[in-house]
Formats: C-alpha cells, sequence, structure tokens
C-alpha cells in the first residue's frame, strides 16, 4: 500500500466547482474556464503514487499547482473531485471525503508541514513554537518538553530555546518549523518551498540536514520546489508540474535523460548534472569499445589495454608492454591517494566523483559491475554530459542512456 | 415647494423613544438600578481604603506593568497632588466610571469585532452604524437616554459607551484581519479547531492591536467624563460644569488638571506592555 495515493485529483478553487469540471471534462484550458466561470483550477487529473520513505518533490514553476496539490494532503485545499487516499493504521483515509473530526485527527496525528515562510507564532518562545503541535496532541507538559528538547538538539537550536523567532536569522528560523513539525512525529510531512526564503549557501546547508536527518528518521516527505537542483537533490522521486498538471514523474536520473517534453528539457538544460548523473548513463559501453582479441582499449593515446575473461572480469591491464595493476576506489576512499593510473570503480558513481578521480589520476576510469566490467569513462563522455548532450537523441557517441536503476542510487535512504 | 411637506422625522424618533419609555420603563428602570449600584460598588470599593494606601497600590500596580520608577514616582506624586487639592473622592468616581465603561466596552466590543473579521458581510453592516456612533453630537443621543434612564450616572455611562465603543470593535478587526494567512494555514495544519485557531493564534497574534483599542477606548471615556456630568453623574465632570456656571476660575483649573493627570496615567499604565514586551526581548 503506497503511503499516499492521489487518483484523478482536480482541485478547483471554488465551493460550487461543478460548472468548471464539466468544462473541464469537455477538455477546456485552464484560462478559458477561467474566462468562462470566473473559477481558478489548482490542479487537473493528479495521479500520484507516493511511498513509504520516499522523498516525492513537486517541482514546478509558481502558479504549476504544486503547492495546490501539496496543500491537499493535509486538507487545507479542498479536493474537488477524485480521491486521496492517506494510509493510515493499515487502512486507507480518504482525505477528500472523510469527516472533519478524522481530518483533525490526521493532521494532529498523521500529518506535519513546514511552510516558505516558516510561520512561527511570533509571541512564543522557540521551545513554545516547537511545542504547538504536541499541544494539539494534548500531551502532557513533561512529555512535550521532553520531546521538544529532543527535537531542538536535533536541529542544533537547543541554547536558542527560549528566544523569539524573530532573533533568529532565516535558516534558524526554518529549522524550528522543522522542529516544530518533527515533533509531531508524524509519518508524513510536507515541506511547502521550505527553503526558498533563504541565502543559496543556508539552503545547501539546510538540505544537507534535511538529507541526513531523513536517514535518520525515514519519514515519507512531499517536497514542493521550484528549483530543480534541489528536486534533484533532495528527490527520490520528482512530479513535474506544469498548469495544474503533472507532466512527468520518475527519478531524478529519468528525468534529467529522458524528460518527457521541451518544458522539463528546459529545467533541466539549466542544471547541474554533477549532483544526478551516474557512472552508468555517462559511460561508453563495453560493445562500443575496441576489441582486441580479448583485450579492449582503454586508453589509445597511451597505449593502454585490459584483457577479460568470459565473463567479462578483469584478467589484466597493461601499458605498452608493461604490466599494470589496477587500482580500485569505493566511496569514501580518499581520491588523492590514487595513483596515476586508469581507476575501477563502481558502475554507480556520481559524476562529482567520477571528474574527481579523473582530475586526480589523469587516466580514464574502468567501470564495473558485480566483478564485471561494463563500460570505461573518459574526457569525451565526461565533457558531453557536462555540456548537456547525452541529452540529445541523435547523439550516438556519447553514453547512451542506458537502462537506468536509479532505486539503487546512493542518495536514496 | 419642497418644504412645505416636511418630513417628520424627528419626530418618528421622538414618538418611539416615547414608546420605548412608556412600554419600557420597567425594564429600562431595572437595568439603569443594576448598573448604578455596580458602579457605586466599584466607588465605594476605592473609596473604602485609606487614600494614601490606596495611592501606594496604585503605584505598586504601575511599577508591575510598566516597571519604570520614573512614572511610578509620577503616578504617586500626581494622585498626592490630587488628593491635597481635595479632588480624591471625584477622581475615585470617575475612575471607577472610566473602568467600568471600559470593561463594558471591551466586553461589547471585542465579540463583535472577532465577529467582524470572521464574517465581512457583518463589519459591512456595521461599518455605517460605527461611523455614525463616533460623529452624530454625543448631546444628541444624551437626550434620549436621559429620558430613559433618568437622571445620574447611567446615562452618562451608556453615553460614554456608545461613544468609546467603536474603538475596541475597529482595532479587534484590524489586528484579526491582519492575521497572516501562513499563520492560519500553520495553525490548521497542526490540528487546531476553530476555537483554538481563534484562541491560539488570532487572539494573540491581535493582541497590540486589541490592547491599542482598549487604551483608546479609556481615553474616550475619560473625555466624555464632563459631559456625563452635564445629566447629574458624579465625579470630576461635577466641579468643571460647577465652575462653568459660576465662572470659577480656580475650581475649573484644579478640576481640569485632575482630569489631565487621571488621563495621562491611565494612558501610560495602559500602553502595550505586550508590545513593549516583545522588543524588549
Amino acid at each position: 500500500m503506497s503511503m499516499i495515493r492521489f487518483e484523478k485529483v482536480d482541485v478547483i478553487f471554488s465551493k460550487q466547482p461543478r460548472e468548471a469540471l464539466a468544462l473541464l471534462d469537455q477538455g477546456l484550458t485552464r484560462d478559458q474556464i477561467l474566462k468562462k466561470t470566473g473559477q481558478v483550477v489548482g490542479v487537473e487529473n493528479a495521479n500520484l503514487d507516493i511511498e513509504r520513505g520516499e522523498i516525492c518533490v513537486l517541482m514546478g514553476l509558481s502558479g504549476s499547482g504544486k503547492s495546490s496539490l501539496l496543500r491537499c494532503i493535509n486538507g487545507l485545499n479542498t479536493v474537488s473531485r477524485g480521491r486521496l487516499l492517506i494510509e493510515h493504521e493499515g487502512a486507507e483515509v480518504d482525505i477528500a471525503s472523510c469527516s472533519p473530526a478524522t481530518l483533525k485527527a490526521m493532521r494532529t496525528k498523521r500529518i506535519a508541514m513546514v511552510f516558505q515562510k516558516f510561520a512561527l507564532m511570533p509571541w512564543l518562545t522557540v521551545a513554545e513554537n516547537v511545542g504547538f503541535g504536541l499541544e494539539m496532541q494534548h500531551r502532557p507538559a513533561a512529555e512535550r518538553k521532553k520531546l521538544v528538547d529532543e527535537k531542538l538538539e536535533l536541529v542544533g537550536l537547543s541554547q536558542w530555546r527560549d528566544k523569539r523567532p524573530d532573533q533568529l536569522s532565516g535558516g534558524m528560523q526554518q529549522r524550528v518549523g522543522l522542529a516544530r513539525a518533527l515533533a509531531m512525529d508524524a509519518d508524513i510531512l510536507l515541506m511547502d518551498e521550505p527553503f526558498s526564503a533563504l541565502d543559496p549557501l543556508i539552503r545547501q546547508q539546510l538540505q544537507d540536514e534535511l538529507l541526513v536527518l531523513q536517514r535518520k528518521l525515514h519519514k515519507t516527505i512531499v517536497f514542493v520546489s521550484h528549483d530543480l537542483d534541489e528536486a534533484l537533490k533532495l528527490g527520490s522521486r520528482i512530479a513535474i508540474m506544469k498548469d495544474g498538471r503533472i507532466i512527468q514523474y520518475s527519478k531524478p536520473e529519468e528525468i534529467v535523460l529522458n524528460p518527457a517534453d521541451d518544458y522539463v528539457r528546459t529545467f533541466v538544460a539549466h542544471t547541474n548534472p554533477l549532483n544526478v548523473l551516474c557512472g552508468e548513463s555517462l559511460m561508453r559501453p563495453l560493445q562500443q569499445c575496441r576489441h582486441e582479441g580479448n583485450e579492449i582499449c582503454v586508453d589509445q593515446g597511451r597505449d593502454c589495454w585490459l584483457g577479460l575473461d568470459d565473463n567479462n572480469g578483469v584478467q589484466c591491464a597493461r601499458q605498452g608492454g608493461q604490466d599494470l595493476k589496477l587500482q580500485r576506489w569505493a566511496p569514501g576512499d580518499l581520491v588523492a591517494n590514487l595513483r596515476r593510473e586508469p581507476t575501477l570503480v563502481n558502475v554507480r558513481i556520481a559524476m562529482r566523483d567520477a571528474l574527481q578521480i579523473r582530475y586526480q589520476t589523469g587516466h580514464k576510469l574502468v567501470l564495473e559491475d558485480n566483478g564485471q566490467v561494463v563500460g570505461i569513462l573518459g574526457d569525451s563522455e565526461l565533457y558531453h554530459a557536462l555540456l548537456g548532450k547525452n541529452l540529445e537523441k541523435d547523439d550516438n557517441n556519447a553514453a547512451k542512456p542506458v537502462q537506468v536503476q536509479p532505486a539503487e542510487l546512493s542518495r536514496v535512504v | 415647494m419642497l418644504t412645505d411637506h416636511k418630513l417628520p422625522l424627528g419626530q418618528y424618533i421622538a414618538d418611539f423613544v416615547e414608546w420605548l419609555t412608556l412600554n419600557g420603563a420597567e425594564f429600562f428602570d431595572s437595568v439603569a438600578d443594576t448598573l448604578e449600584m455596580l458602579i457605586q460598588g466599584v466607588t465605594h470599593g476605592l473609596l473604602w481604603f485609606n487614600p494614601l494606601v490606596l495611592i501606594g497600590l496604585f503605584a505598586l500596580l504601575t511599577q508591575l506593568i510598566q516597571r519604570k520608577w520614573a512614572l511610578t514616582a509620577f503616578c504617586a506624586l500626581s494622585f498626592l497632588l490630587i488628593l491635597n487639592l481635595g479632588y480624591w473622592q471625584e477622581t475615585m468616581e470617575t475612575l471607577a466610571q472610566v473602568l467600568f465603561a471600559t470593561l463594558v466596552c471591551v466586553a461589547i466590543g471585542v465579540p463583535l469585532g472577532i465577529a467582524a473579521a470572521h464574517k465581512p458581510m457583518f463589519y459591512t453592516f456595521m461599518r455605517p452604524v460605527l461611523d455614525l456612533m463616533q460623529t452624530v453630537p454625543t448631546f444628541v443621543y444624551l437626550i434620549p437616554t436621559l429620558t430613559l434612564f433618568g437622571l445620574g450616572v447611567v446615562p452618562g455611562l451608556i453615553s460614554t459607551v456608545v461613544f468609546a465603543i467603536a474603538a475596541p470593535i475597529r482595532l479587534t478587526y484590524l489586528g484579526i484581519q491582519d492575521v497572516p494567512h501562513e499563520l492560519l494555514d500553520a495553525g490548521k495544519a497542526f490540528g487546531c479547531s476553530r476555537w483554538q485557531l481563534l484562541s491560539r493564534i488570532e487572539l494573540p497574534h491581535a493582541m497590540p492591536s486589541i490592547g491599542a483599542g482598549v487604551t483608546q477606548c479609556i481615553m474616550l471615556s475619560l473625555s466624555m467624563v464632563v459631559i456625563a456630568a452635564l445629566v447629574g453623574a458624579d465625579g470630576l465632570g461635577k466641579p468643571v460644569v460647577n465652575a462653568l456656571n459660576t465662572a470659577d476660575i480656580a475650581l475649573g483649573f484644579e478640576a481640569g488638571l485632575s482630569i489631565v493627570l487621571l488621563a495621562i496615567l491611565l494612558d501610560r499604565v495602559c500602553k502595550q506592555p505586550e508590545a513593549k514586551r516583545r522588543t524588549e526581548a
């Protein structure tokens, strides 16, 4: 059972959405419906499955309906048509049609939210703000204090507990917002552009902190962002929205490699591939390398060759007439310790690491998967990715978007 | 020609008030009696203390609320001066009336302000009424209240309330209107019921504004003291009216000074301890 499931959800900002819904069914666009009825279509036919423990990023420009969709999950926006199912105690609750009491229960126990403009109560102290949701849960004071202290510790604001929010910097205020949401101990965390109002450096720092926290806490996070870099960094899956519709819903790497349409492609063109792509989608596959006997050419200029056995395992390596013992690198190893020779790495190496190894060793990388050599990664492949050329379908020199298995991406928890 | 047939507007109102007086006499009398008793009670309560003890208590209260030694000293000295000039009883009567009028204004005004903020239609309807209450010259509604409630402190109180209640209504309305949408969303997202939204988010956020409304209300009530004296209310207005009738400059000045001192004190003491705490913190 998925944690959150949208089934054909339409959101129209009106108490009488019937007319607009009918027009929507007739295939009219948002603008036409606005002109005819004066009603705003927030979201149109949204279908989305969000699994337990994943970070789903809703991404799009302002007005694309991403916030509208997010706010449906805890009922801040009303679903005009369709079902919005949330797993709760082994059953599914349809937020679109549940009773006010159920909605309140879901809001107090199941779903917590972090806001773009922090939405802290200026008349309460930091600790009181963090404890706000706990009071709504009617927890006794002692338990509240314990939980508040725990969460403040978690976001590193313990010594600020008795200050008021306006004495804190923006980044700290949002940490309070995060602590307040985490204190609820809800499984679902909604984040509505939480880092957009912050400086770029603070934003990156908080993104990193969120990833670290998520590794500990395993929440189901729905995150709204207008920044694809942020989405690619955080998301285990990304739903790209435009004009109230979900255009593409897939894993980050797939979005970069296979944009669904030109709209997504323009987004992708401005992203930094270093954080998204991995060796598998960059490399020149083994079949395309130059074979001679049972040797393949790693580096023609340096006369560097690799001998393979029948299972494509490494048998030997040589440079000219000299034997090489291939060095290995695994995530976490110090790149500075590598010798100036070709390096054997896992096929799912992050592009940033690959570039660093290439820079340090001055040699190509040999990519292996379960002991089998699958491809080679050198300058031309890296340059292609940096220039965004691997997005061009007719490019046959660069690595083709080979079958991606982003489920195993290291970013995912 | 247009003046040939004068619309008997004034007559209608007069007839209506007369009808009220005839049919509601019992009701209005009981209201007047109750209010009179309550105000008398507060006044007697204040006068029961030894003046010096009460001055000490006032000074202590000032110190507790505002924590400024200069203001506390000013408070003590002002009351001592009033005591010395011989207006202690009048001052306490006025204080009781002002406090009571403010209490009534807040008790009615704040809920009305909240309702207005939540129901825009209600506010549209109420706005002209508020404008009317603030602009119609006080003497005009002093007459009907006088006929309805009889001479004494009650018509003064009612007129004061009519005159002063607009301030807490408007400022409560403004304060609640001003609550940022994000805060309300946050409240809802964390499971607040409507009542909790009001008590946990809207009212705390509107508190500085409501405080300003209360302070304004106190000042407006004080400005009504002299007018209330015309219809027989006790207090500092009485010597002023007497001074006016007898052209007694000395009496007028002393009573006027007492009113001013009381006004300054009430204003300074009530001024937004909430807002102050926030900027200090």
